[in-house]
């Protein structure tokens, strides 16, 4: 297939992921007003700060899940013989220039999500619409590390992660009253998840968040990126010592 | 009798259909016993589908919550909550994604064993494709339809003849769907790479089978023309909306009838393109 | 009856070239380009070339996967193409560099497998298998999956796969290539063990020309899709000009001006002390009498022909002179 062929259909693909998203909401909210107590409106506003948090983070730590394929087929050994870190080889080994799209489109659902909301500005406000896309970008990129690290100890798990990477990422698109019981509790506040979209929108749209969590929660995104990014970077070192020592 | 034998086999001539069974059970046993080897993935895969389950059910019961009547575009929350476990469970068994192995074959030449061998290519992969069926029936349908049972209030089907049409709908599906893989895969032949196609399918068919959200949400006429006119919703859509009887029984056999039509028509676009895929090999070399 | 048959094989490809900076032409390329041959049964053929002389067009044309330009070809009785079917049944395939067996699986299944899908009565294909690991050795890996298999232990599974349903024909497409030494001498033995018992037709690919003098009967050179030699090994040395070779080692160097008749002198070397005569007519025996009156002989070596450096030579050779060599 021609490189020029090729780059169309990467474009459509990334363009046509975004639109699903965006789609798939806007097709639930024609059977319902409202969505876990939140509207069309604010439904959008959670499900773009959602978007660009992880396709921020995929733009730039996405191709860590090539480690799977690299420890299966026994040629992370080339990649760990060379001066620089793994982890920026793996990085820099392919820069994503096509997701730019992708970042480009969540950026303007984002402007759109704010305008349709008519939100009030305020400075904590300003310094939130930046940081926790930003900072959600940290959480999902400590995310993907973790799950790819995974496969230093199981090298065929390659689908547990996506249970937290595009897992979490479904989870952040919707309010988090939508779900209940223990499941939400684990993913919301045990993981972290809440903090990416839900608590920041809360913030920007002024509403009081009906689980009982107070106004500041919205702003804890930074300190839970944090804390995810040292937990990743743990496990991942953890990981390369075990595959140094096994060999593989 | 010398070292090896050598001798031409004569296939007896009043035995051919029975032949052909072994040979294809054989085939199908083959692919089972492939899958049986993936432990890892296939455990790993059964906990994403389990918690994409809890995903994709919560927010379909919130919809249910706050639609009017609680029944959007005419589902039950049972009924929905059935929809999202059992369709998880079917992901894999009907496996839309992820299946290269035509491709691969094409672009590395291996793709000539096949022509080497006395049985027709398609039989080659629809066999196996089965077994592997059959093996995500037991090892990924069961577990995700086990933890909604346990975790929500399921649909259980109260007509006699809602589970035989369900088993029957699945297999239907999992025809339809390896023909359009299959079709997507054999663009290999003509591009040398079927990324483009492989990535339009992905897209095209997860939205359009169901995955995203019930197809009933849309407006009527583009769901009924996406029915008819597509074999999409055949994949996902029809045996769940069977298994939760959300039809009369007559529509019910209707959409199974449905994809059976279906299976016909792409079955006999895959024999269409098989053999000119092979003239074109057998022309111009590989 | 001949079991194989070619007459004026073509195979023409298209190629698009690009002449100039813009534009691109079609020109014609002829793979094969007008081969005759026969093969009886039983007879063993080993068939060499240079690379992209056409070797492995000739072979899938005869197995069915590619269309002949012009031509007639057929293989055991039928037409490769349009039988294929058919054929298939009938011969047995191994490509040194594909497999056909099933990677994910244990080595034993693929066996299993293939008896279903070639409808082998079992009584034939147990005992086909029998002989088979008996001769190759397969049961220290026989439940290995084939992906985790080396290539040796591979090459041997290749093997009874192809044979399991008791073909007519086997064809082998560089079937030792990247092997380690004792694997090759396993094939080898084996492929000689079937060869002799008659009954298997063996056509033979290959670029180590070890396989060749080992198993093959008959030698068929391909170059540039043509035939240029069809024969045997001994017909293949005398018709260029391959000699033996004798290498003396003298105590003192070689007296300038020494020559002998029937024998050509083809190098000195150690300061004159080590001289080769390469025997064109005259017998080693009358070429060392000469010498030995002429000087004193510590060691002498009698070097036979390389079957290599005829075939170097050949695939060096201008087209048309090894034409004329021909006739």
């Amino acid at each position: 297939m021609s490189y020029r062929a090729s780059f169309v259909v990467e474009t459509i693909t990334n363009i046509g992921g975004t639109a699903l998203d965006v789609l798939s909401v806007i097709v639930i909210f024609q059977a319902t007003k409202f969505v876990g107590g939140f509207t069309l409106r604010e439904a959008i506003l959670m499900v773009s700060l959602s978007s660009c948090a992880f396709v921020l983070a995929d733009f730039t730590v996405g191709n860590i899940d090539r480690l799977s394929t690299y420890v299966r087929a026994g040629t992370l050994d080339a990649v760990l013989v060379r001066p620089l870190g793994a982890m920026a080889q793996l990085l820099l080994m392919d820069l994503p220039v096509r997701k730019m799209l992708r970042l480009v489109l969540a950026i303007v659902t984002l402007a759109i999500g704010l305008h349709v909301n008519h939100v009030v500005w305020t400075l904590p406000r300003a310094l939130l619409v930046v940081g926790a896309p930003v900072f959600g970008a940290v959480f999902f990129g400590a995310i993907f590390v973790f799950s790819a690290s995974l496969a230093f100890w199981w090298v065929d798990s390659g689908q547990i992660g996506n249970a937290f990477t595009y897992g979490g990422r479904d989870f952040t698109a919707y309010p988090v009253t939508v779900y209940g019981g223990w499941f939400r509790s684990l993913f919301a506040y045990g993981l972290g998840f809440g903090f990416v979209a839900y608590q920041p929108a809360l913030a920007l749209l002024g509403r009081a968040d009906p689980l009982g969590l107070p106004a500041w929660a919205g702003f804890v995104s930074p300190l839970v990126a944090l804390v995810a990014a040292g937990a990743a970077a743990i496990v991942w070192r953890a990981g390369i010592r075990q595959y140094r020592s096994t060999g593989s | 009798m010398n070292v090896l034998g050598a001798r031409v086999p004569t296939i007896s001539p009043d035995q051919p259909i029975r032949v052909a069974t072994t040979t294809f059970g054989a085939l199908a046993r083959s692919g089972f016993r492939r899958y049986a080897t993936y432990r890892q993935a296939t455990i790993a895969g059964a906990f994403t589908n389990t918690v994409f389950g809890f995903l994709r059910c919560y927010v379909l019961l919130a919809v249910a919550a706050g639609a009017s009547g609680g029944r959007p575009a005419g589902y039950g929350t049972e009924q929905l909550a059935t929809f999202v476990w059992v369709g998880q469970g079917l992901l894999t068994v009907v496996a839309l994604w992820g299946w290269t192995d035509l491709s691969d074959r094409i672009r590395s030449g291996d793709v000539v064993a096949e022509l080497l061998r006395p049985v027709h290519p398609v039989i080659s992969y629809l066999a196996p494709d089965l077994g592997r069926a059959g093996h995500a029936a037991v090892f990924r349908f069961i577990p995700p339809v086990v933890v909604g049972l346990i975790f929500f209030d399921l649909y259980l089907p109260q007509r006699w003849q809602t589970v035989p049409l369900f088993a029957v709908s699945v297999v239907l599906a999992v025809v339809c769907s390896f023909s359009c893989r299959f079709l997507v895969n054999a663009t290999a032949y003509w591009l040398h790479d079927a990324r483009g196609p492989l990535i339009f399918w992905t897209l095209g068919s997860g939205v359009l089978a169901g995955l995203y959200f019930p197809l009933r949400f849309l407006p009527d006429w583009l769901a009924v023309t996406l029915w008819v006119a597509t074999p999409m919703p055949g994949l996902l859509q029809t045996p769940l909306d069977v298994l939760i009887e959300r039809d009369p029984p007559a529509l019910q056999i209707g959409l199974v009838a449905l994809q059976a039509v279906w299976a016909a028509i792409l079955l006999t676009g895959c024999r269409t393109v098989q053999r000119r895929a092979e003239r074109k090999l057998v022309v111009q070399g590989g | 009856m001949s079991v194989i048959e070619m007459r004026g094989l073509r195979k023409d490809f298209t190629v698009r070239v690009s002449a100039g900076r813009l534009r691109r032409t079609k020109r014609t390329v002829a793979a094969v380009d007008g081969v005759d041959l026969a093969v009886a049964e039983g007879e063993m053929v080993g068939y060499i070339g240079p690379n992209g002389a056409g070797k492995s067009t000739t072979l899938k044309m005869l197995t069915g996967v590619l269309t002949p330009s012009a031509g007639h070809v057929s293989v055991c009785g039928l037409a490769p193409v349009p039988q294929r079917t058919k054929l298939a049944l009938r011969i047995g395939v191994v490509f040194g560099q594909r497999s056909q067996l099933w990677w994910d699986l244990p080595l034993g299944e693929s066996f299993a497998l293939l008896r279903h899908i070639y409808r082998v009565p079992a009584a034939d294909h147990a005992s086909r298998l029998r002989r088979c690991r008996q001769l190759l050795d397969l049961d220290a890996f026989l439940d290995t999956p084939v992906r985790q298999l080396s290539l040796g232990q591979r090459m041997r599974g290749e093997l009874t796969a192809a044979l399991l349903h008791g073909p007519k024909v086997l064809f082998l497409d560089e079937p030792t290539i990247g092997l380690d030494v004792t694997s090759k001498q396993a094939v080898r033995s084996f492929l000689a063990e079937l060869g002799e018992s008659g009954d298997v037709t063996l056509v033979l690919t290959t670029h180590d020309l070890a396989d060749i003098e080992r198993l093959c009967s008959r030698l068929v050179v391909i170059d540039h899709g043509r035939v240029v030699h069809d024969g045997s090994i001994e017909a293949l040395h005398e018709r260029y000009g391959s000699r033996r070779r004798l290498v003396v080692d003298l105590r003192e160097p070689l007296p300038p001006g020494f020559a002998v008749t029937g024998a050509t002198l083809a190098s000195v070397g150690a300061d004159g002390h080590r001289v080769a005569f390469d025997l064109d007519s005259a017998e080693a025996g009358a070429v060392v009498a000469e010498l030995v009156a002429t000087a004193e002989i510590r060691d002498l070596a009698l070097v036979e022909p390389d079957i290599e450096d005829v075939v170097a030579r050949l695939y060096a050779a201008p087209l048309s002179l090894r034409h004329g060599l021909e006739q």
